[in-house]
């Protein structure tokens, strides 16, 4: 009970932060210039001025802002987020058909990330200084330093073009028809570049943060406790210094699920993976407002839903904090 | 092995430093014996090498910076140097436990008390679950621990300072250790819960028969505990005895001085006061928080950390507010300089309403309060050099700048630092020391009150005394009102006329200190006096009958 209290306080307070999201969102993408009358417009080769204003009468962008913006929040409370006048199809659809493989990508990437990064993080600090910490660090530094951009063409350059192993984009081959198990490795091996694209500097991220807090927690009083008790190294790694070491990481991990999405626009369109992230490149090409309205509103709410999560995973692994 | 073997033997120890430090050898040449069912106290000031002993008798030195160089440790005979560390980890935590200073920090914040319990247990037996389980039951009752089949499940933070040091024993005692090594096992504690557990300490160690090696600064505590005694300075042995001769008839110079600096616990012949004026009056002062709460996580109680207190302060006088962790004496410090805003009540410095002064008239009044806090290095800037520190105040408050250092440099003198000390910066200093240029500080804006939130509490017994020396020396010289909160008696008895002793927000007890100590009214005043560590050891008067 207690609990169905705190996820529905949480709930609530989302909501002012999705607006505050929503509303922001709308006024900057007004600013820029250029609408979709004006691209549909582009794309037909040019129309005479009455054509213009009659399609902008009938999209409503003919009224104030302030009336756009009304209109659209009014509708948006109802979840219904328009019409997507490039892909002929109300937004919440061409949403869904997307975020399967957005979610794919990101869960993937950071699964891959986190287990890697930490265990990495965990080796390289129990051998701090050695060769074994140093390949470990200098290589992190390497996947640190590297754009995903770059490591995505090369990847594209080696695995693809040169030694023909992976597939070079998309997210299933096209015209095979593959069911079942066969389906899935397909998709896979779709997914293998785009997620080292997307993980690696990640990956770094939580390997540098591991190893300095396991050096930081093997300093603490509880592990020469646990040590004069007679634990041996392993059981300490394992019963003492890792569970409070992944505390700062598990905070990371949380506030960087955000950056990933912004990190898959990137990837996907370099790998034309059909993802939130490409459509959110293409929307912003094409004007198409109602759908970049859709992913912003998408995106936020999977921050937050995320952000949730990462605090109840925190509550588990750390004893002292209560959720209230 | 026989019956006369003893539990521990150390002989010509030798422990390397790293190079760069102060001296080359952390112990020299150090040797000690720790027989069955004997208290062992090694005592030493702070590093004297005291703890790198026991680190060293566990071999769970921070090696190689710290490493053994020489000598020999013999746990019942056996040596221990030449052991490969697997049959190690078999004696620790099984044949030798260790009990640490700070219970907090010292068990794992992630795993419940029955869990870091139950370790011991299967690291050094083959017991099933549920026999483990009995037995970590049966630790928790033996330590004392009220409703111990909850306090399994509890975690660290969930349970009191004195319950978790109770946990940390009955973790030590799990395996019925031959040796136990205590590193200050009750100076993170108050008075009472001290007492309480060293009286464990002994009960448990006489009922199971094994050797203590107990690990302290404190002779209060030597006096409570020990059966020998060992002093330690800068890693050399100067004396060892029974705790009789070592306590009575001191031999060492270095121990004689240490014994000297201990504070009696009888108060010097009161002063009177009764012409002076009242500088500083709190007047049924008040003081709640409350706990922080959001607008749908629902109310939480409020605490009262200062609950009606009212007491006057004349000028010249001293009054010490006593009090265990918790019981509000530091909010009462903080509301009457305004540090804190109060919640209720009065408070008037020189006649003037403090708590309702407006901002300037605030910054005017402060100039005549001023503090002296606990932790010299925390509450001087870094930096900034000495002689910017003291001066600070002095030119906010329109001094020229030139003038406030001049008078800075005086002040130096007048704490008995060398003017030297002006240009440089605070972490160049001892503890004492930074404590004197804290103390100089206050001093610059010419105050007319004194609050010191236990300004001796992190420093060494002979510095401690030092100190105590020259705040008694300059409450006299500048005609000062000291207001002096402490959780310590036997400093409380040596400095303040009179003393407020605060339990849980409210003054239970006010009176000539004197009195207070001969004759307490309230049984919480009784329940803290008689758990001073060695309150029936009076230390002997060695400067005056020097051999």
């Amino acid at each position: 009970m207690p609990f169905l209290i705190y996820a529905l306080r949480r709930a609530l307070q989302a909501v002012p932060v999705i607006l505050m999201i929503m509303v922001g969102a709308f006024l900057l993408l007004k600013l820029a210039p250029g609408d979709t009358v004006d691209a549909l417009v582009g794309d037909m080769g040019g129309a005479d001025a009455q054509f213009i204003a009659r399609l902008r009468a009938e999209y409503g962008l003919d009224q104030p802002v302030w009336v756009q913006l009304w209109r659209y929040l009014a509708k948006m409370a109802q979840f219904d987020f328009g019409w997507s006048y490039v892909y002929e199809q109300p937004v919440s659809v061409v949403l869904l058909d997307r975020l399967g493989v957005t979610l794919m990508l990101m869960c993937a990437s950071l699964f891959f990330a986190f287990t890697i990064g930490v265990a990495l993080g965990a080796i390289a600090a129990r051998r701090a200084y050695s060769v074994t910490d140093n390949v470990i660090s200098t290589l992190g530094l390497v996947f640190y330093a590297t754009p995903s951009f770059f490591l995505s063409l090369m990847m594209i350059v080696v695995f693809s073009v040169k030694l023909g192993w992976l597939p070079v984009g998309g997210i299933r081959t096209i015209a095979a028809f593959y069911t079942g198990w066969d389906h899935v490795l397909d998709v896979a091996r779709h997914l293998v570049m785009p997620t080292a694209a997307l993980s690696l500097i990640y990956l770094a991220f939580y390997l540098r943060l591991m190893r300095a807090s396991v050096l930081e927690v093997a300093e603490l009083d509880f592990v020469r406790t646990a040590r004069a008790k007679g634990a041996g190294e392993g059981r300490l790694m394992f019963h003492h210094i890792m569970r409070n070491a992944l505390l700062p990481v598990v905070t990371l991990l949380g506030l960087q699920f955000s950056t990933l999405l912004g990190g898959s626009v990137v990837v996907e369109t370099i790998f034309s993976l059909p993802g939130l992230g490409q459509l959110a490149y293409q929307s912003v090409i094409q004007r198409d407002m109602n759908t970049l309205m859709g992913i912003i509103f998408l995106s936020s709410v999977v921050v937050i839903v995320v952000n949730f999560l990462t605090d109840l995973l925190y509550a588990r692994l750390d004893s002292r904090i209560e959720l209230s | 092995m026989t019956a006369e073997t003893p539990v521990l033997q150390i002989e010509d120890l030798r422990v390397a430093l790293p190079e760069g430090s102060d001296r080359p050898l952390a112990l020299d040449r150090l040797s000690l014996e720790v027989k069955r069912g004997e208290i062992v106290c090694l005592v030493g000031e702070s590093g004297s090498g005291k703890s790198l002993a026991a680190g060293a008798v566990m071999r769970l030195l921070p090696e190689p910076a710290v490493r053994m160089t020489g000598g020999r440790i013999l746990l019942e005979g056996q040596d221990l140097a030449g052991l490969p560390e697997r049959e190690m980890r078999r004696l620790r935590g099984n044949r030798m436990a260790m009990v640490f200073q700070e219970p907090m920090t010292a068990l794992n914040p992630q795993k419940t008390v029955g869990w870091q319990i139950d370790e011991v247990l299967k690291l050094h037996t083959d017991l099933g679950r549920k026999a483990r389980a009995e037995r970590t039951l049966r630790m928790l009752e033996q330590v004392h621990i009220p409703d111990p089949r909850s306090a399994i499940h509890a975690y660290p933070h969930q349970v009191s300072g004195g319950q978790r040091q109770r946990v940390m024993i009955a973790m030590a005692l799990a395996m019925d250790p031959r040796l136990i090594i205590a590193d200050e096992p009750t100076t993170a504690l108050d008075v009472t819960t001290q007492l309480q557990i060293l009286r464990l300490i002994r009960e448990l160690q006489e009922g199971h028969g094994s050797g203590v090696l107990f690990i302290t600064h404190d002779f209060g505590v030597v006096a409570e505990i020990a059966d020998r005694v060992a002093v330690l300075r800068r890693g050399e042995l100067v004396e060892q005895g029974t705790a009789d001769e070592v306590l009575n008839r001191p031999r060492h110079p270095y121990t004689r001085a240490l014994i000297a600096a201990v504070p009696g616990l009888t108060p010097p012949a009161p002063r009177s006061f009764a012409d002076a004026p009242v500088v500083l009056r709190a007047d049924r002062m008040l003081k709640t928080f409350k706990a922080r709460g959001g607008l749908l996580s629902g109310r939480r109680e409020a605490v009262a950390a200062v609950d009606d207190v009212s007491f006057d302060l004349r000028r010249g006088e001293t009054l010490g507010i006593v009090g265990e962790s918790g019981s509000g004496k530091t909010t009462v410090s903080r509301c009457v300089t305004r540090l804190l805003d109060a919640d209720g009540g009065r408070v008037e410095l020189d006649g003037r309403d403090i708590l309702n002064a407006s901002g300037r008239e605030l910054r005017a009044m402060r100039s005549k309060i001023q503090m002296v806090f606990q932790d010299p290095m925390a509450s001087l800037n870094p930096r900034k050099r000495v002689v910017d520190l003291i001066a600070q105040g002095p030119i906010v408050h329109g001094t020229p700048p030139r003038e406030a250092r001049d008078q800075a440099r005086e002040l130096l003198r007048l704490v008995e630092l060398s003017p030297a000390a002006a240009e440089r910066y605070p972490h160049e200093f001892s503890g004492g020391q930074r404590q004197r240029i804290g103390i100089a500080r206050a001093l610059a804006l010419e105050p007319k009150v004194i609050v010191a939130d236990e300004p001796v509490s992190a420093l060494d017994v002979s510095v401690q005394a030092q100190v105590l020396r020259l705040l008694a020396d300059l409450r006299e010289r500048l005609d000062l009102s000291l207001l002096f909160v402490t959780h310590d008696l036997r400093v409380a008895a040596q400095l303040c006329d009179r003393v407020a002793v605060m339990e849980k927000g409210r003054v239970v007890e006010m009176g000539v200190t004197a009195d207070v100590f001969a004759e307490p009214q309230h049984e919480y005043t009784r329940k803290l006096l008689s758990s001073i560590p060695g309150r029936d050891w009076t230390p002997p008067d060695v400067r005056d009958n020097a051999a």
